[in-house]
């Protein structure tokens, strides 16, 4: 039965159909931004005075690591604000539920909208990639699925998350304590073997450092196949793990 | 005729809360059913089970033949619901309301559309098609709420507190759709705490109290078999009606005394009030009027429906 998700699904594009405009706007001059600034203006200094990063000139570096801190923030905001509306403040998933959709339509629905967004936000950076002649070949657009599915082991246990709260103030410290530290630490500035050998080990338990490291391979055609093979098998725990949690907590928030 | 819903010893429990204890009711085809009891008694609890929304705890419910716990989206495709609470959506226009709304019974864009056409001009608000929800009055938004719950052209219709905090004109607008919705033919389960729309819609009703049902039938058997005819209503002076209770006692088949009033429940209401003059009883205020619900329900549990 694919038509309960499909609903949910319609529900959020038509919703998204009002902003999708200024949404893809900024979906692409982000990045813009930020690999000018950062790639082109800091990356001189980090090319003259260090010859790049790992043999790479330093916006080959970071602009891969930034597709991913991209796609967990997005990741992040979306299964927060957005979902406890539905939840708590408007109530919309009882009003669904009162309809022949199902607590699992929900939560698939949710997710179905979450690729789709996750995919366009990927899918613009790539963009944004190619404008800089970033991406080495053809199969570095892997990079944008690889993107999506660290995306999606955010957003999945942040969507479990959510489910359990009734109020927003929790979501300001996911975004301070967990999304910020990661955006800075996670490998997407600097390689991960700077940090000091404990918080290495810290680094390699997150979803981040796996997608940064699996979308930077990609992007760049440097993957080694078992360093992949861990890289996804790392986002597709936390993405079923995530996905397992949110049906328990949906139900359980929902079903009274 | 099979009952359209059938419940047996229906039990509804939030942790060592009882919400609903055991109640048996059916309703038929094609009438009007009511849930009557004050806040807490159980109505939304026992609307939610039927609704297919909410899990029964223990005991059997059948809807539209179906059971509940195993075929809820089927239930729920063939059921309209208005919640106590509405649920709309404040992100989309009125008609937007309607047709998403449709989309979730997989109607095609095309007949929820057509749908959304007809029911906005039966709730009458057409005019306000494309307007966003939120700045609606009370009723309007309540309309809508009763549009949006008919879209799937539901066999059963459950309306809880339909018209709890609306203003009188709009409550009276409101009933007179739902009486044109009865004529054609559409069960309604409605609960209430009002006695005059439970008086004005249902063609039977339970009374609920603590999550019992205390008793069951038409309005008018209810008020037969639990009240008197007519009522008289005295009002006295601070202090002074409970001094009166004696005295007034051979007046009247029964007597109640209530903080703000005292009723005396008799066959011929003139007839008692003569003879309280005559004793030289002088009450501020008298009133003669028929037995309603609210005596009922007094009668039962001792208490007023609206505290
Ligand atoms: N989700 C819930 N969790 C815990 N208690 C509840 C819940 N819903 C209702 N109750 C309790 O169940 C009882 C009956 O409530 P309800 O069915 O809403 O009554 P009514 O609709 O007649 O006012 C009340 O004591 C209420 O507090
Ligand atoms: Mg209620």
């Amino acid at each position: 039965m694919i038509s309960g998700p499909a609903r949910v699904l319609e529900y959020d594009l038509h919703l998204y159909r009002r902003v999708w405009r200024g949404s893809v706007v900024v979906s692409f001059l982000s990045p813009l931004l930020f690999l000018a600034a950062m790639g082109l203006g800091l990356g001189g200094l980090v090319n003259r005075s260090a010859g790049g990063v790992n043999g790479v000139a330093y916006i080959l570096f970071l602009a891969p690591g930034l597709m991913a801190t991209t796609t967990m923030q997005t990741a992040s905001s979306e299964s927060t604000y957005p979902i406890l509306a539905k939840v708590y403040w408007e109530r919309t998933y009882e009003a669904m539920l009162s309809t022949p959709l199902r607590v699992r339509d929900l939560v698939f629905g949710e997710l179905a909208w979450l690729v789709v967004r996750l995919t366009l936000v990927a899918v613009l950076f790539f963009a944004v990639m190619l404008v800089f002649r970033i991406p080495r070949g053809p199969e570095a657009a892997l990079a944008i699925p690889a993107a999506v599915l660290n995306g999606l082991a955010f957003a999945t246990p942040i969507l479990a998350f959510t489910a359990t709260q009734t109020r927003d103030t929790s979501f300001s410290a996911i975004q301070r304590f967990l999304i910020m530290p990661l955006f800075l630490f996670a490998g997407a500035f600097f390689p991960i073997a700077q940090l000091p050998q404990v918080l290495q080990a810290v680094a390699w338990l997150t979803p981040l450092a796996h997608g940064v490291s699996l979308v930077r391979g990609l992007t760049l055609g440097t993957l080694t196949q078992s360093g992949a093979l861990v890289d996804i098998g790392v986002l597709l725990a936390y993405t079923l793990a995530g996905g397992v949690g949110a049906a328990i907590t949906f139900r359980r928030r929902l079903i009274k | 005729m099979d009952p359209l819903i059938s419940a047996r010893g229906l039990t509804k429990r939030f942790g060592d809360l009882v919400a609903v204890d055991g109640i048996d009711f059916d309703v038929a085809k094609g009438e009007a059913f009511g849930f009557l009891g004050p806040n807490g008694a159980g109505k939304t609890s026992t609307m939610r089970m039927i609704g297919s929304t909410s899990p029964v705890t223990a005991g059997t419910l059948r809807v539209l033949g179906l059971d509940p716990a195993v075929d809820g989206p089927r239930i729920r495709a063939r059921v309209g619901v208005v919640p106590q609470l509405d649920t709309l959506d404040m992100e989309l226009s009125v008609r937007e309301n309607l047709v998403i709304y449709g989309r979730y019974f997989d109607l095609t864009y095309a007949e929820a559309g057509r749908r959304a056409d007809e029911l906005l001009a039966f709730v009458q608000l057409t005019e306000r098609a494309r307007d966003q929800v939120e700045p609606l009055s009370g009723g309007m938004k309540r309309r809508l709420t009763i549009a949006r719950a008919l879209i799937s052209e539901p066999d059963l219709l459950l309306l809880d507190e339909p018209t709890t905090g609306l203003d009188p004109q709009a409550r009276h607008l409101l009933w007179d759709r739902l009486y044109r919705l009865k004529q054609r033919g559409v069960t309604l389960v409605l609960t209430t705490h009002y006695m005059d729309e439970a008086e004005q819609l249902c063609d039977r009703l339970v009374v609920m109290d603590k999550a019992r049902i205390v008793a069951q039938g038409s309005p008018r058997e209810l008020i037969e078999r639990y009240s008197t005819r007519e009522v008289v209503e005295l009002r006295f002076p601070p202090d002074a009606a409970e001094s009166m209770d004696g005295r007034l006692n051979g007046l009247a088949d029964r007597v109640e005394v209530l903080p703000d009033r005292v009723l005396l429940y008799t066959a011929n209401g003139d007839a008692a009030s003569a003879a309280l003059h005559e004793s030289g009883i002088r009450p501020e205020s008298t009133l003669v009027r028929r037995s309603t619900l609210e005596d009922v329900f007094l009668r039962l549990t001792g208490r007023s429906l609206i505290e």
